[in-house]
């Protein structure tokens, strides 16, 4: 089975639509590669300025944010934009349905965890890897700053979500049982 | 222990129960536009797929940019074109007879209650307002719909909404939508379908339920879904006439699709809507609402009627009432997109196309055009419009742009002072 994890890249905000994710204009392309130099394009920070070509972004394989994320249109093309920039995880306080249903579908993961703990992933200084054991359904959160501990925090995953990441996607789970 | 709509339709449907808490259900109908299918299109062909469940489930339609405004819209239309072509797909609508999907689709009787139907776009839950399921899903889902005729959901909990009260003059539907959705938040309803009910939602033509349920989404909602009774079997009435022996037959079949009362809801909520005044949004969410007074006099540069939430005749008439024998503000531009090719020879009929271009409004062919910045009204920078559509996304008209969403009624003030204004001062 596919791996999760890696470097993590944190965006502290609510309600991130699929038009900051991957503006419309993109979406009369018909190939998944060419949304890459685009994604989290029209992103706006309140009082600061969000580069989406910055290092921390640019290497990131995990997307840790807030509430609501992936909410209005029903675009795929949000989760490809994550996939075709390496990003399989994106860890969140919750989800809009059909943005967490797109990700499981495409057989990546979309992790809910709890506001306490996603507060302490936020103040975690350095940079940040994280890992996830979809068995015990944990992540566990390791900083390279010196004297900084590992957190674990961990998550609940319905079987039907685990099922669907074990066989690679919607697709191909349909494709087996139908 | 009783059921609500939703809980019947899913085991009317259940093909399958993969997790206690998710159901895979049989479709009766997959609804396809150019924007989300040419990608599934292609995905199948590339892995050797490229099979349809049941060519008379799917309904096809080239709506969001039409006609083609540069090449890569003209291919996404073409794949759309070539695969209904081989697959026989009868129901497919290009240039000519097509329009925005939410509208079409309706108008040609496709929806019936008691149905599922999914489609690859948010705004699908419009269609509830027929008693169906109905829901926006990704590009992977709509594959996998049109392969097996077949979507997983997780069995959704039902938050019932009972809207009572007198509404004044000059408030409709998408007042309440807004006023709702100011109350429940972007993310209030996830993972559940509002139930519209009540003396107000039972009066209300489809058109109106229509609105409600198409902005369901924008609090989160898998879908919005009206009971469907004697309005809903009047507007199907000529698809279905060879079914039943008459109205009354058809309303007291449908009535199988009724929330049992001792269903059980998430939650529940009521609106008194006697004192509701026309609402606008600010700001970049569509829960984001405020009275029209409350922004009365911001500038705007652009006012944009059409779309799946406005575009119906009852908008056009709603907008048209207000522009007759006025004309558009200097500065501003106003622009018209009926809904569907029916709605906009119905507004020929009536002469108010005349009153539309008498005031100065260009008047688009039918597409979903401006409603999301890809043609045909795109904002610049800094500018602002007055939209009938249903989000307000920061870049959602075009980058740097502000949309404030409101009524057909409130956007035609909009165009004829060039200010955000009350239209209960114009139409008076
Ligand atoms: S009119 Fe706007 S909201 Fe409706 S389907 Fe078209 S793009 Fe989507």
């Amino acid at each position: 089975m596919k791996r999760f994890g890696g470097q993590a890249a944190f965006i502290n905000r609510d309600d991130i639509n699929t038009d900051e994710i991957i503006p419309a204009k993109y979406l009369t392309e018909i190939t998944k590669t060419a949304l890459k130099p685009h994604l989290l394009e029209d992103l706006h920070l309140e009082g600061q300025i969000f580069d989406p070509h910055a290092d921390e972004i640019q290497k990131a394989n995990v997307l840790v944010t807030g509430s609501n994320f992936g909410c209005g249109s029903s675009r795929e093309h949000a989760v490809w934009a994550l996939e075709v920039n390496d990003i399989n995880l994106v860890i969140g306080k919750s989800f809009a349905r059909i943005f967490r249903q797109n990700m499981f579908n495409c057989g990546i993961l979309a992790i809910e965890l709890q506001q306490a703990d996603l507060d302490a992933l936020f103040a975690m200084p350095g940079i940040i890897t994280i890992s996830v054991d979809l068995e015990q359904e944990t992540i566990t959160a390791v900083s390279d700053a010196p004297e900084t501990e590992t957190r674990t925090c961990s998550f609940t995953l319905n079987s039907f979500d685990k099922q669907l990441v074990a066989a690679g996607g919607w697709l191909n789970f349909a494709d087996q049982n139908y | 222990m009783g059921q609500t709509i939703t809980e019947k339709i899913f085991a009317a449907h259940k093909r399958d129960t993969p997790a206690p808490d998710n159901m895979v259900l049989d479709l009766d109908v997959i609804m396809c536009h150019e924007i989300t299918t040419p990608i599934a299109i292609m995905d199948l062909v590339e892995k050797g797929m490229d099979r349809v469940c049941d060519p008379t489930k799917i309904k096809a339609v080239i709506d969001h940019v039409t006609p083609a405004k540069d090449s890569k819209t003209a291919t996404q239309a073409k794949i759309m074109r070539d695969w209904a072509a081989r697959h026989n797909i009868q129901d497919f609508f290009d240039i000519g007879q097509n329009g925005v999907c939410h509208a079409l689709f309706p108008e040609k009787g496709f929806i019936r209650p008691g149905y599922t139907v999914i489609m690859g776009d948010s705004h699908t839950c419009t269609h509830g307002a027929f008693g169906a399921f109905a829901a926006g899903v990704g590009t992977t889902d709509l594959e996998v719909g049109i392969l097996k005729g077949v979507c997983a959901f997780r069995a959704p909990q039902s938050l019932k909404i009972e809207v009572t009260g007198t509404l004044q003059p000059g408030v409709v539907a998408k007042d309440i939508i807004l006023h709702i959705i100011k109350q429940l938040t972007v993310n209030g309803a996830t993972d559940m379908v509002i139930e519209f009910c009540g003396p107000v939602i039972t009066a209300m033509n489809m058109s109106s339920r229509m609105t409600l349920c198409n902005m369901a989404v924008e609090a989160g909602a898998t879908s919005g879904v009206c009971l469907p009774d004697e309005v809903t079997a009047q507007y199907l009435w000529p698809f279905i006439k060879d079914e039943y022996d008459s109205i009354e037959a058809a309303i007291s079949d449908f009535s199988k699709w009724h929330s049992d009362a001792d269903a059980v809801y998430a939650k529940e909520l009521s609106v008194d809507v006697t004192d509701l005044s026309p609402q606008v949004t600010y700001g970049y969410r569509p829960d984001n609402v405020k009275d029209v007074a409350e922004l009365a006099g911001t500038k705007i540069d652009q006012v944009y009627i059409g779309s799946c939430t406005n575009g119906r005749i009852e908008d056009v008439r709603e907008a048209a009432a207000i522009l007759k024998g006025k004309v558009v503000a200097p500065g501003v531009r106003g622009i018209l997109t009926p809904a569907t090719p029916g709605i906009y020879s119905q507004a020929l009929e009536e002469g108010l196309i005349k009153i539309f271009m008498d005031s100065g409004f260009c008047v688009l062919n039918p597409t979903c055009g401006a409603c999301l910045g890809m043609s045909s009204g795109v904002l610049a920078e800094g500018e602002v419009c007055a939209s009938t559509t249903n989000r307000n996304f920061n870049g959602r008209m075009g980058k740097g742009g502000m949309v404030h969403l409101m009524s057909p009624a409130s956007a035609a003030a909009a165009a004829v002072t060039g200010v955000i204004t009350d239209p209960r001062q114009l139409s008076s």
